[in-house]
């Protein structure tokens, strides 16, 4: 069948095969020459196909064993976060790192070491991961942590699946008294106050900016901050407080069917754009937000991919360092907005600091923008590419559905001992993706 | 569909061959959705253990689902009757049985709701599945029967059709899309049906129309078409 990340391109045709079980994912590994796992299909590009065999392991989704003491939640890796909310918010428990969709598995947050709005406080998802349960290519299952097959573990978190299958992993919850953010909205007039503004918020729990990626000039960045925080049950008001958990039921919107490719233009999104940041400064201060609506805003709209037409779209996503952000971040968002480029979903977060082998995030800022596919914008990419490799900056794989091999191994030194790894484990012949095809990793 | 049910709250009794197996479910269920899950030994060909596997239930349901049933291969039938009727027994006499004994019980207490999965295979005999669908069939006429019986008695019956479905009985088979339910979303319509006391559904409301038009074509037509 016809495979794609959520951006709808590369369509790749691939194998699919539906494991129930541990034996079934046994076998397809014993007959398949290389294969790589796959769960919501999240990944904007093509990390998650394998157009000979990819392993969906949706099926494979039970929870096994959750310790009220500490937190810690067992489970298989095809258990959607979603489904995670919904069973322990309720007893008091959210997730320790979430990204901006709770549509993802358990296995596709590990492989892709994602991260949250929380990334200067609590770094990435390996935060919260004790064990990881990975199945090689010969089928045997190895438990590995920080204390024992730690090179596995390390190589795992942020290895996008090329290390092996991950089965089950244990993962450890936060202690949350409420389902409701204090949430605090600053409008920032361009980039220098945007980053002022978080870097001011080093106290908030959690902090994003969206960014008006076509302001020039003066507008150059324009942006609200949002900060959070986790409300205390006696932050609610009193018809709250009795049902701390309780938030409200919103309504389902979706998109059925794909946008015309002059839906998104330069004026419609400039028109939609200086809406969203007039009614931002319209709700400066504090507000009460259900977890929902702060976490996961775009969930609200099913498909809302679609609104970049038939061809997909793709996202860049970048981290810069530090010493280094402002600038490179004012040179992207000056060669997007003379490209007239800009998306609805400009994002720039601070990264705290980040130890890891082969994960996106390091400390300093990152910039993600989403674009539709079309051969004014493939212009724009080596530009992009270009000016974040100038900055010391590097590209988050789970976002990635075009970048060179070149461009990967300009960005990050730590490809070649990545592959080296891969090479010796034996884990390149049985694990392959076709991003990893095209990054030759 | 022991999902969609313990997210309302209801305690939860599963019943199977080898029913050890089902731990994982077990606790899967108890950890989501906070429910009582028990476990229990059944075989829907071993008819003569029916009554007692009812009379060891810690109590009695107040939703019975059955979802027993076996495809077999149609060729492999044509030339093996053992097989034929294997099939037979396991698409009607097993799981009709069972529902016969919990319809006396569900009787006597004046409520509850019996639910049957059956086909649209038994809409009309195939070359391609006539043995499923016969079996089916006679599921289908059963059930009718006892919701018949049962509807002044406060007990409802169910009779599902899903249509094609993805598992595992269906793995490998070119399936049109459209046609194809994933089986949340046959649990999903179940839950509803239930609480809408719905008689007979189909899953994708297109199957409805579909076996409509298949059941008016003339048999003299019919038997010489390739379905």
């Amino acid at each position: 069948m016809k495979l794609s990340g959520w951006g709808r391109s590369p369509l790749v045709d691939a194998q699919v095969s539906v494991p129930r079980d541990l034996e079934a994912l046994q076998k397809l590994l014993a007959s398949k020459p290389s294969v790589i796992a796959r769960g919501c299909g999240r990944a904007y590009g093509d990390s998650a196909i394998n157009s000979s065999a990819t392993i969906d392991m949706r099926r494979l989704n039970r929870m096994l064993a959750f310790d009220p003491k500490t937190g810690q939640l067992i489970a298989e890796a095809g258990v959607v976060l979603c489904d995670i909310i919904a069973a322990f918010l309720p007893r008091g428990w959210f997730p320790m790192v979430t990204p901006g969709t709770k549509f993802v598995t358990l296995g596709g947050m590990i492989a892709a070491d994602v991260h949250g709005k929380n990334h200067r406080k609590h770094g990435s998802f390996r935060g919260c991961v004790d064990w990881i349960d990975v199945i090689g290519a010969d089928g045997s299952i190895q438990r590995c942590s920080s204390k024992s097959h730690v090179e596995l573990f390390e190589h795992t978190l942020g290895g996008m699946g090329l290390t092996g299958i991950i089965l089950r992993a244990a993962v450890r919850l936060r202690a949350v008294e409420t389902g409701w953010i204090r949430q605090t909205t600053i409008p920032a007039p361009n980039l220098k106050s945007a980053m002022t503004a978080l870097e001011r918020a080093q106290d908030s729990t959690y902090s994003v900016a969206w960014i008006d990626c076509l302001g020039t000039g003066g507008n150059l960045g324009r942006s609200l901050v949002f900060l959070g925080d986790h409300a205390n049950a006696s932050d609610l008001p009193t018809y709250r407080s009795l049902h701390p958990f309780a938030t409200p039921a919103k309504r389902k919107l979706s998109v059925p069917f794909n946008f015309p490719c002059f839906a998104l233009n330069r004026f419609s999104l400039r028109a939609f754009n200086s809406l969203y940041y007039r009614v931002g400064v319209w709700n400066r201060g504090q507000q009460l937000v259900d977890w929902d609506s702060y976490f996961y805003p775009l969930d609200a709209v099913a498909d809302w991919h679609r609104i970049y037409g038939r061809k997909g779209f793709a996202q860049f996503q970048c981290a810069i360092p530090l010493n280094r952000s402002e600038e490179g971040l004012s040179a992207l968002l000056q060669t997007v907005a003379k490209a007239g480029a800009g998306s609805f979903l400009a994002v720039l977060k601070r990264f705290g600091p980040q130890e890891s082998r082969f994960s996106f995030p390091m400390e300093g800022y990152s910039l993600a923008l989403d674009f539709p596919i079309t051969t004014k914008n493939s212009h724009l990419w080596p530009n992009l590419d270009r000016i974040t490799i100038e900055h010391g900056g590097r590209f988050y794989l789970a976002k990635d559905s075009r970048m060179s091999a070149e461009t990967l191994r300009a960005s990050d030194d730590r490809v070649g001992s990545f592959v080296q790894m891969r090479a010796e484990s034996g884990w390149k012949s049985s694990f392959q993706s076709a991003q990893a095809e095209r990054l030759v990793l | 569909m022991a999902h969609k049910f313990a997210a309302l709250g209801h305690p939860i009794q599963l019943a199977a061959r080898q029913s050890e197996t089902l731990d994982a479910e077990k606790t899967d269920l108890q950890l989501r959705y906070g429910v009582p899950v028990t476990l229990h030994e059944f075989d829907a060909l071993l008819m003569e253990t029916h009554a007692q596997f009812l009379a060891m239930l810690p109590e009695l349901p107040e939703v019975a689902v059955s979802v027993v049933g076996l495809m077999g291969s149609q060729e492999r039938s044509e030339r093996d009757h053992l097989l034929a009727s294997c099939i037979m027994r396991s698409n009607y006499e097993g799981p009709a049985n069972i529902l016969a004994l919990l319809a006396n019980r569900f009787e006597e207490r004046g409520s509850g709701t019996l639910v049957g999965l059956s086909s649209v295979a038994g809409e009309r005999g195939r070359a391609t599945n006539y043995v499923y669908g016969s079996a089916k069939a006679g599921f289908t006429a059963f059930l009718s029967g006892l919701r018949n019986r049962l509807a002044k008695r406060g007990v409802h019956v169910v009779t599902v059709l899903p249509g094609y479905v993805a598992t595992k009985m269906t793995e490998g088979m070119n399936l049109p899309a459209r046609l194809t339910a994933q089986p949340s979303d046959v649990a999903e319509r179940i839950v509803v049906a239930v609480k809408r006391k719905n008689d007979v559904i189909y899953v994708r409301p297109v199957w409805r129309m579909t076996m409509l038009i298949i059941r008016l074509i003339p048999e003299g037509f019919f038997k010489r078409l390739r379905l």
